[in-house]
């Protein structure tokens, strides 16, 4: 299948190529043991990651391409994989926005419950999804806390698709936040005292030092929230409506037809998923990698 | 196949600790009724062999359940919402024979049920009959018909009212598209609707299994909800079976036969009409007849055709329900 051998010459170039690369130059090297975990790693990925992936595939790789491209286009799947994606992009890039000043805020200012915060900011990785989205809908429902007081404004957010991204912004704060909170911590105050005393205004300093330190990080963040929300399943059907066409995220309908028990449609249109996350994903990882470069050659 | 050998792992394992184990793989709004007749089942059992037994029960939307099953979850008997799940694991996984339904008696069926409209107290949208459902500005909450076998009850009843009163297929299509046009949620089980209507408060009107909608009046006061029956519905049939390779295999051929047959007794029957579903035999449902209100009802043989016609024409992949969702599909 062409999707799956685009999917190995995109694993391959860089890996092994720069790790061969890395062994001829270092005879001896200063970490042991690299030859076995080097085996140990691809064994695992493989074994955990591409060995159930490629199912995915072989499944889909039984469908003739037309009806492939057909499964895979209906008005429906389209319609989903356009919120599914959309929505996660906007939460993620909502997150990347108001995680970094969470994380700003809980690394630079000591107050009183910090740790807490700090804390609280851990329980949608760890709640149970179901129970995410039960809460959520419970608040927005048109007689929730918030769904009164909206509703009177005219606003729906349970049921409609502002529901999912409302979701989706909520699983997908912890990734942000945790990946840049290290960097925040290891930022030295010196650096924006020296721009400071070099004349430097905030907005200066924080646009031409503290931002190019945390981008890469940043992107780190929101690629993972981005990837989470793309396969999140349990949170989002509550709050969604799950009405086709409008508010059925992709997830759904790969659910929908395996309960119909077409598996292979499901694996076709979790394949058109998988590619385009990956894609999306390889994106943002290269973007990361030249804002570092960027960065590097800049200091 | 790993889910299949990690479910099998898990089961033999947990069997090998229990006594007699049996596990029912069932649809969504029979939670309530299961409870209880398992504790009576369990009862009756070992008052007539002294084995103990114990019940687990597994409940979601109908064909999902089926799904799972299929998929390797080892239930010993299934009771869905409707045959063509059963039906579908017969032909998919050989785990029962094609005639499973010929089993027990009444075509496997010990209670029925049929399909309601649950309003709001007071009625305000003044809902008495199917035709109220299509008028502009009314919301109705139903489950999905591709995941929840009661929804599929819902839309074929609605269906067949609409091309008696309106004469032919297309008035039927037409009426049904006008209806989901007035759908805010799909769930995709029945039980999921019933929280979306009662605890969230979206919709006007909430086409249910009529068991659903009296546990509903019964668990919020019948201060909350009222219950019009509308003037045809259908004879919902959700049918039992023994997963016969599967029972074999646990060695539980025998007591999951007696678990479906005790389903037919008296006290099952009894059990059955206190949790508000038909019961199947003459003498229980005459005791009980003033519970249910009097529907005129048709079953799905005389009007579609038996399940695999009605599921091929209306649910599958190109069937009616998915034009409605065709962009641009809107009713005359």
């Amino acid at each position: 299948m062409s999707v799956s051998t685009a999917i190995a010459t995109a694993f391959d170039p860089d890996g092994p190529r720069v790790l061969a690369a890395r062994v001829t130059r270092r005879r001896a090297s200063v970490l042991p043991g690299f030859g076995l975990s080097l085996g140990f790693t691809l064994v695992y990925l493989s074994l955990i990651v591409l060995i159930p992936l490629s199912a995915a595939f072989f499944k889909t790789a039984q469908m003739t391409w037309p009806a492939f491209v057909e499964t895979v286009t209906t008005p429906r799947a389209i319609a989903s994989y356009k919120l599914t994606f959309g929505a996660s992009l906007a939460a993620a890039a909502t997150n990347a926005l108001f995680g970094l000043i969470v994380a700003w805020v809980l690394t630079r200012y000591p107050f009183p419950g910090r740790r807490m915060a700090d804390a609280l900011v851990d329980l949608p990785f760890a709640l149970p999804t179901a129970v995410a989205g039960i809460a959520l809908t419970g608040l927005f429902a048109p007689n929730g806390w918030f769904g009164q007081g909206l509703s009177q404004a005219g606003i729906k957010v349970a049921f409609t698709p502002l529901g999912v991204y409302v979701a989706l912004t909520f699983i997908g704060l912890p990734f942000v936040v945790r990946t840049v909170q290290p960097v925040l911590a290891t930022l030295p105050h010196e650096l924006e005292e020296a721009a400071a005393t070099l004349g430097a205004g905030a907005a200066q300093t924080f646009r031409r030092v503290v931002l190019p330190i945390v981008l890469p990080a940043l992107l780190t963040g929101f690629a993972l929230a981005f990837a989470r929300a793309v396969g999140e399943y349990g949170s989002v059907i509550f709050i969604a409506g799950n009405m086709p066409m409008i508010s059925e995220i992709t997830p759904l309908v790969i659910i929908t037809r395996l309960e119909q028990y077409d598996y292979q449609g499901a694996t076709a249109i979790s394949v058109v998923m998988l590619v385009v996350s990956f894609a999306l994903l390889l994106l943002i990882n290269l973007l990361q990698a030249w804002t570092r470069r960027r960065l590097g050659a800049q200091v | 196949m790993s889910l299949r050998l990690f479910l099998a792992l898990a089961f033999a394992t947990s069997s090998a600790f229990a006594q007699t184990t049996l596990l029912n793989v069932s649809y969504d709004p029979t939670r309530e009724l299961y409870q209880d007749f398992n504790a009576a089942f369990a009862k009756a059992w070992q008052a007539k062999t002294g084995e103990k037994v114990s019940v687990r029960q597994s409940h979601a939307g109908s064909g999902g359940q089926a799904r799972k099953v299929i998929d390797g979850l080892e239930a010993d008997v299934v009771t869905l919402a409707l045959a063509y799940d059963i039906d579908a694991i017969a032909r998919k996984s050989g785990l029962l024979p094609p005639d499973w339904q010929a089993k027990l008696p009444r075509n496997s069926t010990p209670y029925t049920s049929t399909i309601v409209l649950l309003v709001r107290k007071g009625n305000p949208k003044g809902i008495k009959d199917w035709d109220d459902l299509v008028k502009p500005g009314v919301a109705v909450i139903t489950p999905n018909p591709k995941t929840s076998g009661g929804a599929q009850w819902n839309y074929l009843a609605a269906w067949e009212y609409a091309k008696r009163k309106y004469g032919g297929d297309a008035a039927a299509k037409d009426f049904v598209t006008r209806l989901y046009q007035n759908v805010p949620v799909l769930d995709s089980g029945a039980r999921g609707s019933t929280t979306t209507f009662v605890e969230r408060g979206v919709g006007d009107v909430f086409i249910s299994w009529e068991n659903e909608a009296f546990l509903a009046q019964k668990e919020l006061g019948p201060d909350k909800f009222e219950i019009v029956v509308p003037s045809l519905s259908i004879l919902a049939e959700p049918p039992v079976a023994v997963v016969e390779t599967n029972a074999a295999k646990h060695g539980t051929a025998a007591v999951a036969r007696a678990y479906l047959e005790y389903l037919y007794s008296d006290q099952g029957q009894e059990i059955a009409a206190k949790h508000f579903y038909r019961p199947s035999d003459p003498k229980v449902a005459a005791r009980y007849a003033k519970q249910f209100p009097k529907v005129s009802l048709f079953t799905i043989d005389t009007a579609f055709g038996g399940w695999q016609k009605a599921s091929k024409t209306h649910f599958q992949d190109g069937g009616t329900f998915d034009e409605i969702y065709r962009p641009g599909a809107k009713a005359q």
